[in-house]
């Protein structure tokens, strides 16, 4: 929403930010900017500097240099009223064992200044079936959707998501990203740190990913690390009988042998499948096993992070 | 919502929680009553305090009482407390624009209100089944010793909770505290049994001040039944704990550290 964007401030505005823990530096002079409406995803390896990010961004973590600026305010200067703008779905917290849904959601209804509703928050978390059952017989994924209504019954302008699926299974994950949709609808501006790529391209405008306590790369899920401009990667396996000498002498200098398949990457994919098929055809085969792929999201996060030397 | 609206919610699910908890109502609530039907039945006769005679079942109703103070706004507080930290409770609480004071001083309220419950139920006990009475000028010294009391272990409870490092620890610690001065300090065993060294060790708690002061009012012969000095070292136990807690208290889990 670029409209939005130019009209208002940035959400969360980064500069230089630095933190070390004794003689380890691990965030190294890191900016961000996350615009007003925006799902913005965080990503990085454990150990990468993520959650200490977070955490100053969070008001809970001291930091030693640069400049933050949360809704506005310094979240080191955090106060009542900026708290009850800011929505936290913390990496793990286990809900109190004697409360109902219900129950907890209606006391931390009374903490913010202009709560929701707390029936209509529970039923945009989808517990409406559980609202009156203890928190010790949810399920992890019910749970985590508690979480997100306890981050959201406060009405937040900003809500933080510390990898708010973690440990879910498939069908619990996607519910999540429902909910996680629904926000963006209310307009809520979201800080997602995840450790799923699906995750990322499924629910965010922008990301970022920090490795060794640096941004490595930023764009959103179709650009990150100049994946729009990579190469499209053609595999197949040889007709049975046919070696790598038998193909054409213009694929044959492409072609790399990888995981008992043969790849081509190419600039070009039409003019490789055009030379490609006809050799096949030439010859009476399907080539019944024939991808054609761009790099996923993962294969350039896993580029991002490698270690390096 | 007002302060005082909000202060009544949290102070009232607090007290909920307390209840719902099978711990709670087990150890805190239901154990020392146990325990004075159980002394109550057992021992026979009489023991000499402060140089008078009295019945034993006299000596043993201030004495579990003391129990009951310490079990509900020491030995249950700490544990409340550290469970709440190590699961990421009081963390998310500290994001969220709920004072931290609040927090604080409604779990510690629960320990100093059922502490007080605690301590009318086993009067009133001793007073059914053992025929256990105080003067009615003794009252205020009673009713100053469980208030003091309570507080003062609430604060301990604050200031030991940072030390104690995991949910799982909390029991423990807590138990292996407060069991061997039960033993020393006056409050399972007449102070005539216990060799002097003990008790000289058991004068550094507060635990035998505390059972001391809560005595006085069953045992005195005149006055309003507070014994000063005793009240003064437990509450100075109090202060000093507060002032630690304030300095050190942690919301972050500990564990993960």
């Amino acid at each position: 929403m670029p409209e939005r964007a130019s009209a208002e401030a940035a959400v969360i505005e980064v500069r230089g930010l630095r933190k070390s823990y004794g003689e380890r530096e691990v965030v190294r002079g890191i900016d961000l900017e996350i615009q007003h409406g925006e799902v913005f995803a965080f990503l990085g390896p454990n150990g990468a500097g993520k959650t200490t990010t977070v955490e100053i961004l969070e008001g809970y973590r001291s930091r030693d240099g640069g400049e933050v600026k949360v809704l506005g305010v310094d979240p080191a200067h955090a106060d009542r009223a900026w708290r009850s703008r800011v929505g936290l779905v913390l990496q793990s917290c286990t809900m109190p064992a004697e409360l109902t849904v219900r129950e907890l959601v209606e006391l931390y209804a009374d903490y913010y200044p202009a709560p929701r509703a707390v029936s209509e928050t529970i039923e945009l978390v989808g517990l409406v079936d559980q609202r009156d059952v203890r928190t010790t017989r949810l399920s992890g994924g019910q749970l985590r959707r508690l979480d997100v209504a306890l981050a959201l019954i406060g009405d937040p302008d900003l809500v933080f998501l510390d990898e708010p699926t973690t440990g879910f299974d498939p069908s619990a994950r996607h519910h999540a990203w429902e909910v996680i949709a629904n926000l963006r609808t209310l307009g809520k501006s979201i800080f997602l740190t995840t450790h799923y790529m699906d995750e990322a391209q499924a629910l965010a405008d922008r990301l970022a990913v920090i490795a060794a306590g640096e941004i490595v790369a930023e764009g959103t899920p179709a650009t990150l690390g100049g994946r729009d401009h990579a190469l499209s990667d053609i595999s197949f396996s040889l007709p049975d009988g046919a070696s790598e000498t038998d193909l054409p002498a213009t694929l044959a200098a492409l072609v790399a042998a990888r995981d008992g398949r043969l790849h081509i990457r190419a600039q070009e994919p039409a003019r490789v499948l055009y030379e490609l098929a006809g050799w096949a055809l030439a010859r009476g085969e399907s080539l019944h096993d024939l991808t054609v792929g761009r790099p996923t999201l993962e294969d350039i996060y896993l580029q991002l992070t490698e270690v390096r030397p | 919502m007002t302060g005082t609206a909000l202060f009544a919610h949290q102070f009232r699910t607090d007290l909920l929680r307390f209840w719902r908890n099978p711990q709670s109502r087990y150890f805190t609530v239901l154990l020392p009553i146990v325990f004075l039907v159980i002394f109550a039945s057992i021992f026979k006769g009489t023991t000499l305090v402060d140089g008078r005679r009295i019945g034993i079942t006299t000596f043993y109703v201030p004495g579990i009482m003391t129990l009951g103070i310490i079990s509900a706004s020491f030995v249950n507080l700490t544990q409340a407390v550290v469970t709440q930290r190590e699961s990421g409770e009081l963390k998310r609480l500290r994001g969220t624009p709920l004072p931290a004071s609040f927090v604080i001083c409604s779990r510690a309220a629960v320990g100093v209100v059922v502490a007080v419950v605690m301590s009318v139920l086993l009067l009133a006990l001793g007073r059914l089944a053992y025929g256990v009475s105080i003067p009615s000028s003794m009252i205020p010294g009673l009713i100053l010793a469980v208030i003091v009391g309570a507080a003062s272990f609430a604060c301990i409870a604050f200031a030991i909770a940072t030390r104690v490092r995991s949910a799982d620890a909390a029991a423990p610690t807590t138990n292996l505290t407060v069991l061997p001065l039960y033993f020393i300090s006056g409050v399972f065993v007449p102070e005539t049994q216990i060799p002097k060294f003990m008790r000289d060790i058991a004068t550094v708690f507060p635990i035998r001040h505390l059972a001391q002061a809560m005595r006085r009012p069953f045992t005195g012969v005149h006055g309003t039944g507070i014994a000063g000095v005793d009240l003064l070292i437990v509450a100075a136990w109090g202060v000093a704990a507060l002032l630690i807690a304030a300095r050190t208290f942690e919301w972050s889990p500990r564990a993960s550290e």
